[in-house]
């Protein structure tokens, strides 16, 4: 009989899992706890949100270029296998030009946006100038990772600013900050880190930055249950922001573009 | 300029007929019976120096500073009631602290100015409090335009931004010294304001009157990374032999011209 054992100090108390479906649960007031409920195999997503509760099962992306940011989304929100929205529009403004996608449940990330949309522009008034990439995703970051029991969100924070010029910066579940040459998450992201990383180059500019977004996201729509629907890319840069769509039937990659 | 508060200066929550609320008034003569404080904003960055009068003999050189860090890129300097101005430089901490927390980044010198000057500004507000007696010069770096940026926070509250400030006792002199660098149009470095300021203290100073005094300095610059450091020891010692030997020259000129008339 052995089992592993693990210390999580947040709950103040220890695990021991002894198989698939069983652990004990030991609390620091000495009571213990069996449990047998089969999560495994479930998704982070699954287990944590509510039921009903709308997710956006996703692919989102950030890439920089020098001189700005391209950001790319698809647009399905699912609850369960129904399609609640077909169309959606996950990539958010949160100041002028800094923008962020979102991933996760749509009520935490859309409810995310707003404080930090109130608070940039709070900041804007009192300096007298647009914030930096960097305190957006610090603030976004701070209310994740303070909240982040309650909360389900996986943000990307990308756009440009004067003293760095474009950048990306990625906050997945629990609330890390990253800073990094190029971003994906949500759902569909899994199904295509390998394509990324033999198609992406630091240095590309604007349109090939674009492109790459729009392919490796439609090769994630491809695959990916909880993605479909348009593909739509924002390019930010100093002189001002650019929204496109993709239409479904004139993805790079899908049913109808093999 | 002293006028007779008679009655209306009992509390700074009361106005005075021609507009004037004395108590604030009183609070910077306060300041004006303190060492002078000189503030330089240079084309590299920022220097601040204090005039600490030694008032006694027994003190142990180096302690009760007048000159604080705040935050890594940020430094002031205060002259007035210390403990009032200490009051202030640890909300300044706070402000810079918690501005890091919320948003990131450093605190840029022109919202810490603005945060000082709204806490000075509330304690004349209230008729239980009284104002700070301490004037604060703020020198800092500002991370998004790259460039150093020298305020001045008074007990009323009031703040601006400074090519060169003065507060304390001989800040009229070393106002009128100061407005002789034209600094405006042609700026100078950091050790050029070393310099000067040893000078313009070391001018100030009357050997028969007033009390033997220590010289707080320190500066940010690009060369010390812009973060906030005392001058090194070396860095005054020939300073102030540089403004004893400008002052002398002077002495001399003024002679040979008293001679020649």
């Amino acid at each position: 009989f052995s089992a592993s054992f693990l210390w999580l100090p947040r709950f103040h108390g220890a695990i021991a899992i002894i198989n698939d479906t069983t652990f004990f649960i030991f609390h620091s007031n000495m009571s213990t706890i069996i449990s047998n409920t089969n999560t495994f195999g479930m998704t982070d997503y699954e287990k944590r949100l509510k039921p009903g509760e709308v997710s956006t099962g996703t692919t989102i992306m950030a890439i920089p270029f020098e001189g700005g940011v391209v950001l790319g989304a698809d647009s399905r929100v699912s609850t369960g296998t129904y399609v609640a929205n077909r169309v959606s529009d996950k990539i958010a403004q949160l100041s002028e030009h800094i923008f962020c996608c979102r991933s996760g449940s749509a009520a935490d990330t859309q409810t995310l946006t707003d404080y930090v949309k109130h608070f940039l522009s709070q900041l804007t008034i009192e300096t007298g100038r647009q914030p930096t990439v960097k305190t957006a995703a610090h603030l976004m970051r701070r209310l994740c990772y303070e909240n982040k029991d309650q909360l389900l969100a996986g943000v990307i924070v990308a756009g440009w600013d004067s003293v760095e010029g474009g950048s990306v910066y990625n906050i997945p579940l629990g609330g890390t900050c990253l800073k990094m040459p190029f971003a994906v998450g949500g759902s569909g992201s899994t199904y295509i880190y390998g394509l990324i990383d033999s198609e992406f180059t630091p240095g590309l500019n604007a349109e090939q930055a674009r492109t790459l977004v729009k392919k490796a996201v439609a090769h994630a729509m491809a695959r990916d249950g909880g993605s479909g629907g348009i593909i739509r890319t924002v390019l930010v840069t100093a002189d001002g922001n650019d929204r496109d769509y993709t239409p479904g039937n004139d993805l790079p990659y899908g049913p109808g573009g093999y | 300029m002293a006028s007779s508060g008679s009655g209306y200066d009992l509390s700074s929550s009361t106005f005075s007929p021609d507009g004037r609320i004395f108590q604030v008034e009183y609070a910077s003569k306060a300041v004006e019976n303190s060492g002078t404080a000189i503030g330089i904003l240079c084309k590299d960055g920022v220097v601040l120096g204090v005039n600490k009068p030694l008032l006694h003999k027994m003190l142990v050189p180096g302690s009760s500073q007048r000159i604080h860090t705040v935050s890594a890129s940020s430094g002031v300097a205060m002259t007035g009631f210390i403990p009032d101005g200490r009051q202030v430089v640890n909300r300044a901490r706070e402000e810079a602290a918690n501005y890091k927390e919320t948003y990131g980044s450093t605190i840029p010198p022109k919202i810490l100015g603005d945060r000082m000057a709204t806490y000075v500004h509330y304690f004349t507000l209230h008729g239980s409090l009284r104002p700070f007696g301490a004037s604060c010069l703020v020198g800092g770096y500002d991370e998004v335009t790259q460039t150093p940026e020298l305020y001045m926070v008074e007990p009323s509250g009031t703040t601006y931004s400074y090519y060169a400030c003065a507060a304390g006792k001989g800040r009229q002199p070393a106002k009128t010294e100061l407005e002789k660098l034209d600094l405006s149009k042609t700026p100078i470095t950091c050790e050029e304001a070393v310099k000067q300021i040893c000078r313009i203290i070391y001018m100030l100073h009357d050997e028969s009157k007033d009390k033997p005094f220590e010289l707080e300095l320190s500066w940010l610059s690009e060369a010390t990374q812009w973060k906030h450091k005392g001058v090194p020891k070396d860095v005054i010692a020939s300073s102030v032999e540089w403004a004893k030997a400008q002052l002398e020259e002077e002495e001399d000129d003024d002679e040979e011209d008293g001679m020649e008339e």
